[in-house]
């Protein structure tokens, strides 16, 4: 458990980044259109947001695989990291909005005559980016000391997080929130100065999430094979016995949970200018328990599973409410239900028990 | 008031030949406050034939060809005027737009001339409509109808109706009088009136409305509190209806269920189905359908409950997080069964008729049926409850294994077939919550999914095994969710509760009432 990756694993890494890197820019926009190696827009973009899912799938992981804490909050932490994108997406829009004010439409429509305080700086990418790192990790980082502090915990903590976030989606509803209300952010213009539609701009933005994902991995993988990987193991699997050798298992809870929101954050703000919307709908409740079912799919505690997991109920998603959206939920549902009763390894450790059936 | 005296004169010198010409052709073509005085001018008559013209107007068939005011009906045209029928129907007809103001005026004229009508009823509820607001340009029908009415009821309503109109304007004296007749009142509308006049110009005027404001307002304060807690116990025992199976399901048998709410629709859908069946064959006893949905929504809940048991839950004993998701799945997929059978739009679920309706316990609170019916049927499953739990087999079965499990094992009881009937139970109570639902709100597929959280916040805050805290904890949400709302709107009161709960629950994460014991994890 404490190396960190072996040859198998660093060569798929490396087969991973020359595709995201090379191989799919290249396919998407060195060959032409009509051409059948020819990556489409839909592609990109359907790819590009099934990698943010990926990374909070691993944030899940660490804190659900590894720490035995089940979060119903990491769909909150994934929109908050999008809204604050979302709101420097929104002022790049600048003049070219419907009503052609500096102000955005949504606050023009609610006839606002200046920006709100948060929205202070918010046309400033390096602030948007702090925001998008510092509010969900704040959160996490004093809910999280209240709850672990006060030991909170297993299906309590799941129930008083899922309350939060759906707080927290009742409060995005309301327009006097100053973040859309139910229309939340869309339409937007440029990022960093690049105008959000073109095919460049959208290659760009796969790339940064393929490296913010790689990233991810490498991290999680560092802190699970690391000491603080090995305490929070042995907290999942024995709480009081980790604190009675006297480690104080709230601080190394609270560093994962931390952690674990920020990463949902920087997914959440990778993906809101490649998907173009932000709503509150994407706080409401469900979001956070499919979340929770990628990883359970894929297997806790392996990292690559939750990702695979993440790519396999979102692929399957894409493809039923396209092909039969009235089946989808009950393939949704079948999943859930398979995976906790025949998969408690998910995907992953059905693979290990094959390999190990064979050797 | 003055400037209409002589239009109202004219209108009743004109009384004998028909209706006033000149009033209904200002009606027809005049400016909006020609119009206005126009309308009041047609009502000082009384005449019933001024009921037809003005609704005739505000149902858009009154008609304008040159000169003429007419009013369509169908192919053929009448005078509106005389009555009489006008042939050849003329081809140059221009129809004659009432605003809204215009509309609002009309309601109020129709209201005014309904107050002479011959049935008690009628003019009942014709004072009632005035008493609400009407314009002032009524004054003048109120007050002949105040002379001529006898019975007490309509006189006191009709009273109170030309005192809120004298107060606006006239001579002091009678102003004076108003507003001390208004003082009296305890409505709603003398409050807005007197604060208004609060403002007045004159200071007599100013000193004698704040003296009748104090008056109603103290006993508009009572009116305001009873409703106030009346809505806390309603929406309490509505809290407690759909958490009172989960304080089963979770918190004695500890099964995280996240489906619970989706078995609260299927109870919702039962009674549908009930209701319909009713329909289509028992029509006569239409009213008493209820008598069997109660029974079919605990039937058919329980029923789905103990499958899912069988089928899932047992499975996934003693791993708590697993059973969430899984059952999680089970909701998605009972969601998209009923959108499958039933289609995805919301469906009609219809009160019985002495549902309809209510009481008025204050002049400005009315306690409808519906909810004093769920509050008592909320009380009555919370008695069968204990009555099962504390005074049977099963119920001393379920506790058994509720303490441990391993002992009522051991001493013979089969714990397996407890769980089930157990985890039925749950289910059928929240069956019964659907059926209560399904009274006052909508039913649709995404039923459940508004009270999951609302009811594991419930049996949380009341405390997990503890049934007599999961009914303080509903009254105290349910008052608290509503004594909020008052002050600040419903979503910021939903949202204040549910952050409440949070940090009640980190400060006492057993809840208002723990299950007394020194293991170290509960």
């Amino acid at each position: 458990m404490n190396r960190f990756y072996g040859a198998g694993g660093w060569s798929a890494i490396a087969a991973f980044a020359a595709i995201a890197f090379l191989v799919f820019p290249l396919l998407s926009l060195a060959v032409p259109q009509g051409s059948a190696l020819h990556v489409s827009q839909y592609w990109v973009t359907l790819i590009g947001k099934i990698m943010c899912y990926a990374m909070v799938a691993i944030a899940m992981d660490l804190i659900w695989g590894y720490a035995g804490i089940l979060s119903l909050g990491h769909g909150l932490f994934f929109a908050l990291g999008g809204y604050a994108m979302g709101m420097y997406l929104m002022r790049q829009i600048g003049r070219e909005g419907q009503y052609q004010s500096e102000l955005p439409d949504f606050m023009v429509f609610l006839d606002w005559k200046e920006l709100p305080w948060h929205w202070w700086n918010t046309d400033q990418f390096w602030w948007a980016a702090l925001l998008v790192v510092l509010v969900p990790g704040l959160l996490a980082f004093v809910f999280g000391f209240f709850a672990f502090r006060s030991r909170v915990k297993g299906v309590y903590f799941s129930i008083i997080t899922q309350a939060l976030t759906f707080a927290a989606m009742l409060a995005f509803f309301r327009n006097a929130m100053g973040f859309g209300g139910n229309n939340g952010f869309t339409d937007f213009k440029r990022i960093l100065g690049f105008a959000v539609t073109t095919p460049q701009t959208r290659i760009g933005l796969f790339m940064a999430t393929a490296a913010a994902l790689l990233g991810t991995l490498l991290l999680a993988r560092w802190i699970v094979t690391s000491k603080l990987g090995r305490v929070l193991t042995a907290i999942r699997d024995a709480e009081a016995r980790v604190a009675f050798c006297g480690y104080n298992t709230v601080h190394y809870k609270l560093a994962v949970f931390t952690l674990s929101a920020v990463l949902c954050g920087i997914a959440g703000a990778l993906y809101v200018p490649q998907v173009g919307i932000i709503n509150p709908s994407e706080m409401s409740p469900a979001n956070s328990i499919e979340i929770a079912i990628w990883a359970a799919l894929g297997g806790r505690g392996t990292l690559v599973g939750p990702m695979l997991g993440a790519g396999v109920v979102n692929g399957a998603k894409s493809f039923f409410t396209q092909a039969f959206p009235e089946y989808w939920l009950y393939f949704l549902g079948l999943i859930f239900i398979l995976a906790t009763l025949y998969l408690p390894q998910g995907l992953g450790g059905l693979a290990r028990q094959w390999r190990q059936r064979r050797a | 008031m003055r400037k209409l005296l002589p239009i109202v004169l004219l209108a009743l010198a004109g009384h004998a030949w028909g209706l006033d010409r000149a009033a209904v052709g200002k009606l027809a073509f005049g400016e909006s406050d020609e119009r206005s005085a126009a309308i009041a001018a047609l009502v000082a008559e009384g005449d019933p034939r001024a009921a037809e013209v003005l609704s005739a107007l505000a149902a858009g068939h009154m008609r304008t060809a040159g000169e003429r005011v007419l009013i369509a009906k169908g192919e053929s045209a009448a005078d509106a005027v005389t009555g009489e029928a006008v042939t050849p129907v003329p081809g140059d007809m221009e129809e004659v737009i009432a605003n809204n103001r215009l509309r609002g005026e009309i309601e109020g004229a129709l209201a005014a001339l309904k107050l002479f009508s011959g049935e008690r009823g009628v003019r009942l509820e014709a004072a009632k409509a005035l008493a609400g607001g009407a314009d002032a340009g009524v004054l003048p029908v109120v007050k002949r109808a105040l002379g001529k009415e006898k019975d007490a009821e309509i006189r006191a309503l009709l009273d109170l109706t030309a005192a809120s109109m004298e107060v606006a304007g006239g001579p002091q004296q009678t102003r004076l009088a108003a507003i001390a007749r208004l003082g009296e009142s305890s409505s709603a509308n003398s409050r807005t009136l007197l604060a208004a006049a609060l403002n007045d110009a004159d200071q007599d005027i100013r000193i004698a409305a704040e003296r009748s404001l104090r008056a109603v307002q103290g006993r508009l304060a009572w009116g305001e509190r009873a409703g106030l807690a009346f809505a806390g116990v309603s929406l309490g025992s509505i809290l407690l209806l759909a958490a009172l199976g989960l304080a089963i399901t979770y918190g004695l048998m500890g099964v995280i269920n996240m489906a619970h709410g989706e078995l609260i629709m299927i109870g919702a859908y039962a009674t549908y189905v009930v209701q319909n069946l009713f329909k289509a064959h028992l029509p006569g006893a239409f009213d008493w359908y209820l008598l069997a949905a109660v029974p079919a929504s605990f039937v058919v809940a329980a029923l789905v409950g103990m499958a899912l048991e069988r089928g899932v839950i047992r499975w996934l004993y003693g791993r708590p997080l697993e059973t969430l998701l899984a059952t999680w799945g089970i909701s998605l997929m009972l969601i998209q069964a009923v959108r499958t059978i039933f289609g995805a739009q919301n469906v009609q679920v219809e009160n019985p008729a002495f549902m309809s309706g209510g009481i008025e316990a204050f002049s400005n609170v009315v306690l409808p049926w519906n909810r004093i019916v769920i509050i008592c049927f909320a009380a009555a499953v919370l008695a069968a409850m204990w009555l099962l739990l504390t005074r049977t087999r099963l119920g001393l079965f379920v506790r058994g294994v509720t303490q441990n499990r391993d002992m009522a094992a051991c001493v013979g009881v089969p714990t397996a077939r407890v769980d089930t009937w157990a985890f039925g139970l749950g289910s059928g109570i929240a069956g019964l919550a659907g059926c209560a639902l399904s009274q006052i709100g909508n039913v649709g597929p995404d039923l459940g999914q508004g009270y999951i959280v609302d009811s594991f916040m419930v049996v949380v805050f009341g405390g997990v095994g503890q049934l007599a805290g999961t009914v303080y904890a509903a009254l105290v949400l349910g008052f608290a969710n509503k004594a909020l709302e008052s002050v600040s709107g419903a979503v910021i009161a939903k949202i204040a509760v549910l952050v409440f709960i949070i940090f009640f629950i980190q400060r006492r994460p057993q809840g208002l009432f723990a299950a007394k014991g020194r293991a170290l994890e509960a």
